[in-house]
């Protein structure tokens, strides 16, 4: 069994919901970035979605471009991301998934990129603006090189979508719990139950895991009940955009944080 | 030149159903836009085959828009350069002052059609945005236009146009604060409001509708031209030239002639202050295949993928990316690109105001500064249309600014 299904499972076992954590690759700069991802993966985190900094964020809300924002200028490169996700396997086992976006995925060669990062240690892929109507080169690199996809389904989605969405995923599906971007709300969306029915009615075994406006303990154990990973960013990226000015405090920010929401996905 | 090595064109073909023109194009968005992306290309498609739409679309363009605009010979400028013979297709005439009415109007119409109220558009120069505030004006929508901080700055009669007629201006302060910029802020407004709100993309750009629609709203400007070249001189011209941002006046413009593959089609990017990094938005000069902003076509990038900052004299045409029509034709051979420079620009807008009485749009001048360029290099009997796709009213702030500052104040 992968990394990814092998957390799902273990999660399963434990009667809980997988904790599914993002951070910006290089926020704020390499070093820290390492170990402000040792914080989260020490404390609960059973998933590590890195995002991968781009210049044009179009799906994330001011917390995550400020964060891709300060990962670029610390000089974050594609080879940099490599080296991070290889520093992370030398004390981690956890699966790591990238979020990103398609041009960087694109930009030299679609299998050479997902055969890199593979090595590197990358379990799956999930790209914000790749529909599956245009994902079949990913698609077959990812069959290729055994790596893992994530697809996205969103409030919008009708019914009539959802076969070619899951048909296009083999690592989980990716429930979007809100038009909009990524970001801190007050509220988690109201219909998740029904949204992750309908999702699960046609994903067969694949996993649904409930992002985006998902920032509280307590928000996590509402939908620690219907999903099986609840995606926490946004308020993970402000414990670092929240010390920026002084580096050495990132890391305890994020345990403390961590260590909180991991309490939060039983059931 | 020859165009034997050119294939065979079918201009309706593309794009495909997916919305590819060849490899370019398609629909590379958020999954939380697809619905709504599918929903525009229906009702997009219904409105097209439907007579009443049309009728109504050809009576606001004619009233309100003041359609046909003239395809006026410039004597003086031809005479000055001694070449061909230039005439300016002059979609400056029109209400709000560039062609960007044509497809505003229309996708205003089309919003009303799908019982949007709420109106979002982004805006480079600022004429889109002023043709998509006076639209929803004249039909009491809501309109919000996304505008990057560096462009409200060097255009900021267009952002006091805007707002009289009711639309609120917001300005995007992220990146390099111009158009690309505003673009994402606008595609995440609509990520957000998507159930209530029509996104009227100005350029001939984006995810599939987009770029075949607003071509469609615009081919209006070549079907003209085409009727009034063969009146004039009872033929057509030899060359077609037209600046390329996005590419919505040059699609609009050349689209009826594709098919005639004797004529010369030239797109004229922005060549800034020379093809080196950052300094310059020539994606055919400087970029290569890539995916930004929902399509996959010519961009202006590093190693990596990431988008590279861009400079031009005009908001309009400051732009990492080109339509995914244009890179196609490119391809194809079809369509050639040129650019011209910052100061090459400078020299045709002093030169068009004092030789016609036109101020041009410092975009439109990239096309005008290119036209003069080929007129001197073919003989008198040839015919050259450029494209004069906006009015410089705009534009005279900054140009006296840079004119003073090129001599020292005095």
């Amino acid at each position: 069994m992968d990394r990814i299904a092998q957390a799902f499972a273990r999660a399963r076992s434990e009667n809980r919901a997988c904790f599914v954590a993002y951070l910006c690759a290089g926020d704020p700069d390499l070093e820290t970035s390492i170990s402000a991802c040792r914080a989260v993966l020490e404390n609960g985190v059973d998933v590590l979605e890195l995002g991968v900094p781009f210049s044009d964020p179009l799906a994330d809300g001011l917390t995550n471009q400020l964060a891709a924002q300060r990962a670029l200028e610390s000089g974050m490169t594609a080879a940099r991301v490599f080296e991070l996700v290889r520093r992370i396997r030398e004390f981690s086992q956890v699966p790591i998934v990238f979020y990103t976006y398609y041009n960087l995925v694109f930009a030299n060669g679609v299998e050479n990129y997902v055969r890199l990062a593979r090595e590197a240690g990358v379990d799956g892929l999930l790209t914000l603006d790749l529909p599956p109507e245009e994902a079949g080169e990913v698609v077959a690199a990812c069959g290729k090189h055994d790596m893992k996809t994530v697809f996205i389904v969103a409030p919008t989605t009708p019914n009539a979508r959802l076969p070619i969405i899951t048909a296009a995923a083999t690592g989980f599906i990716y429930y979007v719990s809100r038009e909009g971007v990524t970001g801190v709300r007050d509220q988690v969306a109201a219909n998740i139950p029904e949204a992750v029915a309908r999702i699960k009615a046609v994903a067969k075994n694949l996993p649904v895991v409930v992002g985006f406006g998902i920032s509280t303990r307590a928000h996590v154990t509402e939908v620690a009940a219907h999903a099986d990973g609840v995606v926490i960013g946004s308020a993970l990226v402000n414990c670092i955009r929240d010390n920026l000015s002084q580096r050495e405090r990132i890391a305890p920010a994020l345990a403390a944080k961590a260590a909180d929401f991991a309490l939060g996905v039983g059931r | 030149m020859s165009n034997a090595s050119v294939p065979k064109i079918d201009r309706f073909s593309l794009p495909d159903a997916g919305g590819h023109f060849g490899v370019y194009g398609g629909v590379y968005v958020p999954e939380t836009l697809m619905t709504a992306l599918q929903e525009l290309e229906q009702a997009y498609e219904a409105a097209k085959n439907d007579p009443q739409f049309q009728a109504e679309l050809k009576h606001h363009l004619k009233e309100f828009a003041g359609r046909p605009t003239e395809l006026y010979f410039a004597e003086r400028l031809t005479n000055h350069v001694g070449g061909a013979k230039i005439y300016l297709k002059r979609e400056d005439l029109l209400h709000t002052g560039a062609h960007k009415i044509n497809n505003a109007l229309a996708q205003v119409l089309l919003a009303r059609r799908m019982g949007k109220k709420r109106i979002i558009a982004e805006t480079g120069a600022g004429q889109h945005g002023v043709a998509t505030a006076a639209a929803c004006a004249k039909f009491g929508l809501e309109c919000v236009v996304y505008m990057g901080a560096v462009d409200m700055e060097r255009q900021s009669l267009n952002v006091f146009r805007m707002r009289l007629m009711g639309a609120e201006v917001r300005a995007v302060d992220a990146g390099q604060k111009t158009l690309k910029e505003a673009v994402n802020e606008a595609l995440r407004d609509w990520v957000t409001n998507v159930r209530n709100t029509h996104y009227v993309l100005g350029t001939a750009y984006g995810p599939h509708p987009y770029p075949k629609m607003v071509r469609d709203f615009h081919r209006v400007i070549g079907l003209e031209a085409k009727e009034q070249i063969r009146a004039r001189e009872g033929r057509l011209p030899d060359e077609l030239i037209a600046c390329v941002g996005g590419g919505s006046n040059a699609i609009g413009l050349f689209f009826e002639f594709l098919e005639d593959t004797e004529i010369r089609m030239t797109g004229v990017e922005a060549g800034g202050r020379g093809i080196r990094r950052g300094e310059h938005a020539a994606r055919f000069a400087g970029g290569r295949l890539g995916v930004l902003q929902g399509c996959k076509t010519f961009l202006l990038q590093d190693s990596d993928g990431q988008i590279e900052p861009t400079h031009s004299v005009s908001a309009g045409l400051d732009y990492a990316a080109v339509g995914p029509e244009h890179a196609f034709y490119h391809e194809r051979g079809r369509i050639e690109f040129a650019y011209a420079t910052d100061d090459e620009v400078l020299a045709a807008f002093q030169l068009c105001s004092r030789l016609e009485g036109i101020i041009p749009a410092l975009e439109s001048t990239h096309a005008l500064a290119y036209a003069l360029k080929r007129a001197k290099e073919l003989p008198k009997e040839k015919i050259i249309i450029a494209s004069l796709s906006g009015r410089g009213d705009k534009d005279v702030q900054q140009v006296q600014a840079m004119l003073a500052a090129k001599t020292g104040g005095k």
